[in-house]
């Protein structure tokens, strides 16, 4: 209970920051993206107050072996820079620039009953819901060949 | 350079650094918004209902803005909807595809150094640019 009192708490203010700092306002992220362009160089600033904290809270659990109100951390272990790593984040970064959004601040503008806001997520529920479709896709495609890989491997 | 917030952006920052940490420090998780959404829409037991009262938590603070800072939703630039539609779709799918968007690779991962979330990071950032500068220089804006 304590810990999902938590997730909603950080929630609001996860939103009031984006709301703070500009990143729910399309026209701030393209300046920011706009280098050659009129750039505005603060949403920068978000990213540095925002990693500044969150380094002194990573290096404040590093060691311990669960957090306060859980049973483990679910930290990302992976290392490898693979193509999908990097596709992935090309296509989102594409999708950032194209209409100044992304998911946090989507969600956040919800609040503002904007149509085009509604638009965009209803977009990126999809894209998501798309992108688990082409997994399980791929994984139907995978199995004939792995069977028939096997068979070859048994004679 | 106009509407320079260097302050503003700042201390919106610290906040969604605040956030991030707590989530971290209490109950162990990762602040990414991209897969706290993917999580809710594909729900598996005992894994969904936090991220429900985060994204809840989400809409009561967009609520909150609404009434007390109404100028967040001064959007300044909305693209036309079909654009609007090929974005939502690129990024639904490039952040699943790619594990993460500009909360969980941009700000928790880059501040733990992940490898991978500065190399994710670094390239959203470059296609971000990259498409800011087709539409504004070479389309003029019109999309």
């Amino acid at each position: 209970m304590k810990a999902l009192l938590v997730s909603f708490f950080s929630g609001i203010v996860f939103a009031l920051g984006l709301g703070i700092s500009g990143m729910t306002r399309p026209i701030k992220v393209i300046g920011f993206l706009d280098f050659t362009g009129k750039w505005d160089a603060s949403l920068a600033f978000v990213m540095l107050g925002a990693i500044a904290v969150y380094s002194i809270a990573y290096r404040l659990v590093r060691g311990r072996r669960a957090p306060l109100l859980g049973e483990r951390f679910l930290i990302p272990e992976r290392m490898d820079i693979d193509r999908n790593l990097i596709a992935g984040a090309a296509m989102f970064g594409a999708g950032w620039g194209l209409a100044g959004f992304c998911p946090g601040p989507a969600i956040t503008s919800l609040a503002s009953g904007a149509a085009p806001v509604a638009l965009f997520v209803i977009a990126m529920v999809a894209g998501i819901y798309l992108h688990g479709a082409f997994t399980r896709l791929a994984e139907i495609r995978m199995r004939p060949v792995s069977a028939a890989a096997q068979i070859a491997a048994d004679s | 350079m106009t509407n320079f917030t260097p302050v503003a952006s700042f201390i919106g920052g610290v906040l969604i650094g605040l956030s991030a940490a707590a989530m971290l420090l209490l109950n162990g998780k990762i602040a990414g918004i991209s897969g706290i959404l993917a999580g809710v829409l594909r729900p598996v037991k005992a894994d969904t209902l936090w991220r429900a009262c985060f994204l809840a938590g989400l809409l009561t603070g967009g609520l909150m803005l609404r009434a007390y800072l109404p100028q967040a939703f001064d959007f300044g630039t909305i693209r036309s909807p079909g654009a609007l539609t090929v974005a939502g779709l690129l990024v639904g799918f490039g952040t699943r595809l790619g594990n993460g968007c500009t909360s969980g690779h941009g700000i928790c991962g880059t501040a733990r150094l992940s490898g991978r979330s500065i190399a994710a990071t670094a390239t959203f950032m470059v296609a971000g640019a990259a498409v800011v500068y087709a539409v504004n220089h070479l389309l003029r804006g019109s999309l």
